[in-house]
């Protein structure tokens, strides 16, 4: 408050403040005599001159308000939806004691799908919930980009004014108010000419999400300009959107002074079978493989390139092998990953990719040429390659190392449309438990379609009747936790119970056991709920 | 007893647990997965069984028809938590106020119906206790002899404070810089034997003041004349007006009973906070009556590590009859009884400029100077950062409350920041000589209360 307090007596109380400092026996206050009562009529006076002080205060000038936020014109969150939230961000690390995660579902994991599910429906974050959100985006990078995207406009003005979530700022990117929107071709311009680089790379992104041509011709006034390690991030918004338009400037940068740069442009012309790069590497590629119909069963014969050369080396292979691995087979790996699959067929006698990736192989050439196929049905995602890559997922080869590895299956599975990649991993886990299986359950969509959930439970059940210990699984049992369909809560209840211990148990396990599934019943009927409370999802809305 | 329709919202059932941890345990329990048997009736009770970790489920019971009683609903567990209430009472709250889903309506079982009918027999019980005892003149003639011996001996306290102040004033404030602690520490133990605690509060709060940052002189001086000017007020009672020598009294420690006539409204429930202290947690809560237009004070105490019994969650509203305690300026209240059980409400109490909040401030002072803050609601503010501090500016015209440096500290101004986004807002709090420290707030728009602290 302002102590604008009448002026007349500012000097009057001035006096007695330096008596009452410097003590009555030095100063004897304005008004009193000196002697043995002066310290009284001291206090006397500044009782008085204290009440009139505070009963004369003012309010003070009010200092530049605050531009308004800009306003949020999604629909609010439901009531129940809005107390949920509060709980969820209530359960912050820190927040209460830790230690062992007993019977009880863990809430703050359940935030990011809680998080998606919002944002899929497209609801506003109630405002005082900002704070809190922004605290929990700061502590945890994995939920910054959903929960800035439910914080909306009004959290960005927050964080402008409070360093402690500056982060908001940079972090923000892609389609929000911090970036010029389409019709904002000036601010465009002027951000992309004198923005930050991390600015930049997030409006690039920006624009190519939604009118990818536009990216790459913004990109393309600057391009000679720009430093190298710049050249290469820009160059990697082109994933993007990717399309055979986008295929001149490709070829262009092919010729760039980095090698880096030539290298990231070689392989987004691969994953475009059309491009004349996907050609000229299905020469270069074909040359190495044929069928020799001289032995008993046609088999594939691999010859490895005899040397790097300039046109080779200008299309994105690298000469050099890194340590441990021969040089030819290190560029024949590098050219059939680039071939376009769809010349395999052809070439190779019309079979369909099963046949050929049935035919035995010569000459230990068997690992080499499947790993190049896996790498190339990855990046040109064709989905009959993978299949055909992957093979039945019972088969014995599957789940110990074989030629395609568990990183790889992975990859490949992702090429898959979700229910067949959900099926592949239930009989995965079928025939060979679960221990291999987390890197496979990472890439099936979520909830876990019927079988595949039930394949996991299965698996679990069949561990603990092993008499393995539950924290050996506890991997799988939180992604189970996240990922498990709600409406399959109800599989679990026969596991609630503590078992007798076999003999050959290990010490207490069941017990252990029937806690882990209790938890698990419990996030699952939990997270029912939270759907429910957020009600049905938008029609024609899209999940992230 | 009404019908207990309404369920509490979630934040209602957090504000009674005794601690964070608690807070923490309570949520987590407050989802279907542990609890069976779960039901409430139409008289306020809900009941549930909670599976824990060992083999027979705990039996978890809450009266929350017992809130209109003014103690905060009452709590029955059989697991051997020292919390109170306990993480399964909490959880079971939760899970209520979620609604029908997951605690349906129904009639208690026995065992729960056991524990209620006992503990209304000896609430009845003790209430009727003390009309019952009956009071004599004897008894009276006692009082009034017990009241003059500690009368004189808070004049001793009183003469020997005054004597210490006239001796810092002729030495000088300088010197209690150097001091420190330890000579207020023994003057505030002296006030403490002669009777007058609300003295040695002020003792205590004086010997704080030389390491409270620049300024200190100015502040140490506006104290002590206070102290001074209390001290002299409590020497001429008797030629004070009767509600300023009550004000006096109370000021100085006297216990007072609030014995103004009850006041009945539909009280609007504006804040409730908790200033814990080592030895005991003071519960604040402020009331506002949308017919009469008064605000009033209730406040409730719980020992160390107990939540105070009140609980009147921000947002809701009662209607029930208050009595004011005596004192000029005095907005403390007694709960009486109450009709209704607290009920969400849309109602918001009407606010004022922040020139009227100052000039609220200001009358008060008349009545009582001691008095640090007043209750008020600005009706149309727009939180402003102010270089490194924020203020309160009207909507329209140009003037703007600071905040006081407490409010600056408390993750509620970011919560007020976010709920206005640079628009007007409804702010409660308390108006003082160190500037305004909001307690809750009202979106422009449709919207609950917001609660800031």
């Amino acid at each position: 408050m302002n102590t604008s307090s009448p002026l007349p007596t500012a000097s009057a109380w001035d006096e007695l403040i330096t008596a009452a400092l410097l003590g009555t026996d030095r100063r004897t206050p304005p008004g009193a005599a000196p002697g043995r009562d002066a310290p009284t009529a001291l206090l006397d006076a500044a009782a008085a001159e204290t009440v009139r002080r505070r009963a004369g205060l003012r309010p003070g000038r009010a200092a530049p308000r605050p531009e308004p936020a800009a306003e949020d014109l999604r629909p609010p969150l439901p009531g129940a939806a809005a107390r949920r939230l509060a709980l969820l961000l209530a359960d912050r690390p820190g927040a209460g004691a830790g230690g062992r995660r007993g019977a009880s579902p863990d809430l703050m994991e359940l935030l990011p799908q809680w998080l998606t599910a919002v944002n899929a429906r497209g609801f506003a974050a109630p405002a005082e919930s900002l704070p809190a959100l922004l605290d929990a985006a700061r502590a945890r990078t994995d939920l910054r980009p959903a929960a800035l995207e439910f914080a909306g406009p009004r959290a960005l003005w927050l964080a402008r004014l409070n360093p402690d979530w500056r982060f908001a700022l940079r972090a923000t990117r892609g389609g929000d108010t911090a970036l010029p929107g389409p019709a904002e071709a000036e601010r465009t311009e002027c951000l992309w000419q004198e923005g930050l680089f991390a600015e930049r790379v997030a409006l690039l992104a920006s624009i190519r999400s939604r009118d990818p041509d536009a990216a790459r011709e913004l990109l393309a006034t600057t391009w000679s300009t720009e430093r190298a390690e710049d050249r290469l991030m820009f160059l990697d918004s082109l994933r993007t959107g990717l399309a055979p338009r986008d295929e001149p400037f490709l070829e262009q940068a092919l010729a760039d002074r980095s090698r880096n740069v030539r290298a990231t442009a070689a392989e987004l012309l691969s994953a475009l079978p059309g491009s004349a790069l996907a050609a000229r590497m299905a020469v270069r590629a074909g040359a190495c493989v044929a069928v020799d119909h001289t032995r008993d069963t046609p088999t594939l014969l691999v010859e490895a390139p005899h040397e790097c050369d300039a046109a080779m080396e200008r299309d994105g292979v690298s000469p050099h092998a890194p340590p441990g691995r021969g040089e030819r087979s290190w560029w024949f790996g590098q050219l059939l990953e680039a071939a376009p699959l769809a010349t395999w067929p052809a070439r190779l006698g019309g079979r369909t990719p099963q046949q050929i990736v049935a035919l035995p192989v010569a000459d230990d050439w068997l690992s080499e040429l499947h790993a190049a196929w896996c790498r190339a049905a990855v990046r040109q995602r064709d989905a009959d390659w993978a299949r055909a890559l992957l093979g039945a997922p019972s088969s014995p080869g599957a789940g110990g190392p074989g030629a395609v590895s568990l990183a790889e299956r992975a990859k490949l599975l992702g090429t898959l449309p979700p229910s067949e990649r959900a099926a592949w991993v239930a009989g995965f886990i079928a025939a060979h438990g679960l221990s291999e299986a987390f890197q496979l359950l990472g890439v099936c969509s979520v909830p876990w379609a019927a079988p595949l959930g039930r394949a996991v439970v299965d698996a679990l059940n069949i561990a603990r009747d092993a008499g393995s210990y539950p924290w050996s699984f506890s991997g799988v049992m939180g992604l189970a936790e996240r990922c498990l369909d709600p409406a399959e809560s109800s599989r679990l209840d026969a596991l609630l119970a503590v078992p007798d211990e076999p003999e050959d148990a290990s010490p207490g396990a069941g017990g252990y056991w029937a806690e882990a599934f209790q938890r698990l019943g419990r996030t699952l009927r939990l997270r029912a709920l939270m759907a429910e409370e957020l009600g049905p999802p938008a029609s024609g809305g899209q999940g992230t | 007893m009404t019908e207990q329709g309404v369920r509490w919202t979630a934040d209602q059932v957090l504000a009674l647990a005794p601690d964070a941890a608690s807070r923490k345990a309570g949520s987590k329990l407050a989802a279907p997965g542990p609890w069976s048997g779960t039901g409430s009736s139409r008289e306020g009770m809900v009941w549930g069984l909670c599976r824990g970790g060992g083999g027979t489920p705990y039996r978890t019971a809450v009266d929350v028809a017992q809130a209109v009683g003014g103690s905060g609903p009452a709590y029955m567990c059989s697991c051997p938590s020292r919390k109170f209430p306990c993480k399964h009472a909490l959880g079971l709250l939760l899970l209520w106020s979620g609604g029908e889903e997951g605690v349906p309506a129904g009639r208690e079982p026995e065992w729960a119906e056991r524990w209620a009918a006992g503990r209304r027999r000896t609430q009845g019980k003790r209430e009727a206790g003390p009309e019952g005892s009956a009071s004599g003149p004897l008894d009276a003639e006692g009082a009034r002899r017990r009241a003059e011996r500690r009368a004189e001996r808070i004049t001793g306290g009183v003469t020997e404070l005054e004597e210490r102040l006239a001796d810092l004033l002729r030495s000088g404030l300088a010197g209690a810089e150097q001091a420190g602690y330890g000579p207020w520490e023994e003057t505030a133990a002296r006030m403490v034997d002669a009777q007058a605690p609300g003295l040695a509060a002020r003792v205590r709060e004086l010997g704080a003041v030389p390491a409270s940052g620049p300024g200190w002189p100015v502040r140490l001086l506006e104290e002590c004349a206070l102290l001074h000017l209390l001290d002299r007020g409590w020497l001429h009672r008797e030629r004070l007006p009767t509600d300023l020598a009550a004000t006096v009294r109370t000021r100085v420690g006297l216990p007072s009973s609030a014995d103004g006539p009850p006041v009945r409204d539909h009280w609007l429930v504006l804040a409730q906070y908790d200033t814990p202290d080592p030895k005991l947690t003071t519960r604040r809560i402020w009331l506002y009556g949308t017919t009469t237009g008064r605000t009033a004070l209730l406040l409730s105490y719980g020992a160390a590590g107990r939540a105070p019994d009140l609980t009147l969650p921000v947002g809701l509203a009662l209607d029930a009859e208050l009595s004011a305690y005596p004192g000029a300026g005095q907005q403390r209240a007694a709960l009486g009884e109450q009709f209704t059980p607290p009920a969400p409400t849309g109602a918001r109490p009407p606010g004022v400029s922040t020139c009227e909040a100052a000039a609220r401030y200001s009358e008060a002072l008349r009545r009582d100077p001691w008095q640090e803050s007043v209750p008020v609601t600005l009706a149309d503010v727009v939180p402003t950062p102010d270089g490194a501090s924020w203020q309160l500016a009207d909507a329209r015209g140009d003037t703007a409350l600071p905040l006081t440096s407490a409010a600056l500290a408390r993750p509620g101004l970011w919560r007020l920041a976010a709920l206005s986004g640079g628009a007007p807002v409804r702010v409660f709090g308390e108006c003082g000589h160190r500037g305004f420290t909001p307690l809750t707030a009202w979106p422009t728009g449709p919207g609950e209360a917001v609660r800031l602290c």
